[in-house]
């Protein structure tokens, strides 16, 4: 981990009508930092993300990512920003190599590099006698590999993963949280949300949304210092007890 | 353009992996023409007729032996009295009965005047008034043959005349129709769909995070819809020229320019179809009732709109397939250039560009 900031936000604020749904968040994320941006549901975690994506456009507030500006430079974030939503988002009805090809190639990957580190991948997910078979025959814990993997196949800066470990068992989760710290050791920023207190404890810094604030920032550890509990479960059920909203 | 053939590629993958598309995409057109073409045509073929013959001469005999030669119709007996006539009706069977009164033949050849009595089941008019026509072709044929050799003109019969059509064949207004149903539907439908079922996937995400431009999203969504609807187009002209008899008296090159622009027509309505919601069972439901009714009522091949009142006269204008309608049988029937159909052209060309410009710009906003 370095000090090099890659994600940098003020007062970054979404509101749709008189609903606020992201008010006034500020806070860095440092460059190979694994940074977990936990919250229930409905606390604002995807509005938040889906800005820093360029997806969603800001009510106001500012933010940088790698360096360039969220309003003016969209085009070079994309560049340098990997996406993986909570659906896994792969093609069901092409085959592994298909959607490997697809994905490095509207990142305007060479044929060359392309094909290199596609059998590079395959080989590093096992996924050698399944290259062939379309995606949507692979059970689910491959397909959410293989997602992950393809998020970040151009080398992005920084990955967003948004709950992507939702509707799989905890030993798959475990082995998907292997794929995330191989690629964090590689340099690549990750930010992830989630609502499974237990993989907060695998983050290196974790940040605690309620009702669209932030409530919290910090090492998991010294935040259950500073709440005086043993599991990051104890934190959060007292930061989210004066919550509001209730869950969409 | 190395990453927009990329996702061209995708998008044909999409298509011949899918038998539903597949389905859709071939087997409706296929149907449509053939449902048209052949059970739901208005031309009738083989009727129950009855003749009533008090003349039985010379003259009444070539008419009937006429009729009987006749597609159309089938003689189902030959009768002698007024009374069997009214018992043929009611049995439901007998469409029409024809009436020669005695002295037929005399009549023709010294008065040289004769009538023939037609008589029609009109409790179906369309039916009762294309059999009625058909038979006095017949008659009017055969009045045409003794005029080779009378030296005195012969009594004309009937005002019957059905020009560009004469055979009063199904096949040359519905197809122009089936070709707009289809063109419409198929792009419609496809393109809303193959657009929000991305969307359904969360696959539109990854796509609008990544650099590929929004709009080539779009365009090479279309791409392949594009082509197939031109294969689909081809399809239904070879079945029906071979097997529906079907003129092709103009361009095909003007003929393929007007559909290429219906067809981006409908790929621009599927656009923003597929912006107006989220989930594919809306897409398919919108694409389905909010094009097939209109297409149907407003194109002109089922119901003439001519005998429509006003406002739908009015409403009809805004259909995009009723002016394309008209450039086809202008240029397939009437074999007509573009001097002709200039005007419809250039208010399809309209029509396509103002929902083109709709569509992109509202899928803009979708973005933000």
């Amino acid at each position: 981990m370095t000090n090099e900031v890659v994600i940098k936000t003020d007062k970054l604020t979404k509101r749709f009508g008189d609903f606020i749904a992201t008010n006034e968040i500020t806070f860095d994320v440092y460059a190979g930092e694994i940074f977990g941006f936990l919250g229930a549901n409905g606390a604002g975690k995807t509005t938040a993300m889906k800005m820093l994506c360029g997806l969603s456009t800001p009510s106001s507030g500012n933010a940088a990512i790698a360096g360039f500006d969220i309003y003016k430079q969209s085009e070079s974030i994309k560049k340098n920003i990997g996406y993986m939503s909570q659906k896994f988002s792969l093609y069901e009805d092409l085959t592994v190599i298909e959607n490997i090809n697809f994905f490095g190639g509207i990142y305007g990957m060479s044929d060359k590099q392309l094909n290199e580190k596609r059998e590079n991948l395959i080989e590093t997910l096992g996924l050698k006698n399944e290259a062939k078979k379309l995606v949507g025959s692979l059970p689910l814990g491959w397909k959410q590999k293989l997602a992950f993997s393809v998020a970040i196949f151009h080398e992005p800066k920084i990955v967003f993963l948004d709950e992507p470990t939702g509707g799989v068992d905890p030993v798959t989760r475990r082995q998907f949280w292997d794929l995330i710290y191989a690629a964090s050791d590689r340099g690549i920023t990750i930010f992830v949300t989630t609502h499974y207190m237990d993989e907060a404890e695998y983050c290196n810094r974790v940040t605690m949304m309620v009702d669209g604030v932030i409530k919290a920032l910090d090492t998991p550890t010294k935040l259950k210092e500073q709440f005086s509990a043993t599991t990051m479960d104890e934190v959060f059920f007292e930061l989210a007890r004066g919550a509001k909203r209730k869950a969409d | 353009m190395k990453q927009f053939l990329t996702f061209v590629r995708k998008e044909f993958y999409h298509v011949f992996r899918d038998p539903k598309t597949l389905l859709l995409l071939f087997g409706m057109p296929i149907a449509q023409i053939i449902l048209f073409g052949f059970a739901l045509t208005n031309e009738i073929k083989n009727s129950n007729i009855v003749i009533c013959d008090y003349a039985n001469d010379i003259a009444s005999q070539r008419i009937i032996d006429k009729i009987e030669a006749s597609k159309s119709f089938d003689i189902k007996k030959t009768i002698l009295s007024h009374q069997e006539i009214e018992a043929a009706f009611k049995t439901g069977k007998v469409k029409l009965v024809i009436v020669f009164p005695t002295n037929f033949n005399n009549e023709l050849l010294h008065l040289n005047k004769a009538q023939v009595q037609i008589i029609a089941d009109a409790s179906d008019p369309n039916t009762a008034s294309t059999l009625t026509s058909y038979a006095s072709n017949i008659i009017m044929d055969y009045q045409k043959e003794l005029m080779k050799n009378a030296s005195a003109p012969l009594r004309i019969n009937t005002d019957v005349r059905m020009i560009y059509n004469p055979e009063l064949k199904g096949a040359t207004n519905f197809v122009p129709g089936v070709m707009a149903l289809v063109l419409l539907l198929v792009c419609v439908l496809m393109t809303s769909v193959s657009i929000v079922k991305e969307k359904e996937t969360g696959t539109m995400e990854i796509l609008l995070v990544s650099p590929f431009n929004p709009i080539l999203v779009i365009i090479s969504k279309a791409v392949p819809y594009f082509f197939l609807s031109l294969v689909n187009l081809t399809l239904i002209l070879v079945l029906s020229v071979t097997l529906m008899d079907m003129p092709m008296n103009g361009s095909y090159l003007l003929l393929y320019l007007a559909s290429a622009l219906l067809i981006l027509t409908a790929l621009a309505l599927g656009l923003l179809i597929s912006n107006s919601t989220d989930s594919q069972q809306s897409a398919m439901l919108i694409s389905l009732m909010g094009m097939l009714m209109p297409t149907m009522l407003f194109t002109g091949f089922m119901f003439p709109l001519e005998n429509m009142p006003m406002p739908l006269q009015y409403i009809a204008n805004a259909i995009p397939s009723k002016w394309y309608y008209i450039i086809v049988k202008s240029v397939m029937i009437k074999g007509l250039g573009i001097a002709s159909v200039w005007k419809e052209l250039l208010i399809l060309t309209g029509m396509t560009l103002f929902l083109l410009v709709v569509s992109i710009k509202k899928f803009k906003i979708r973005l933000a």
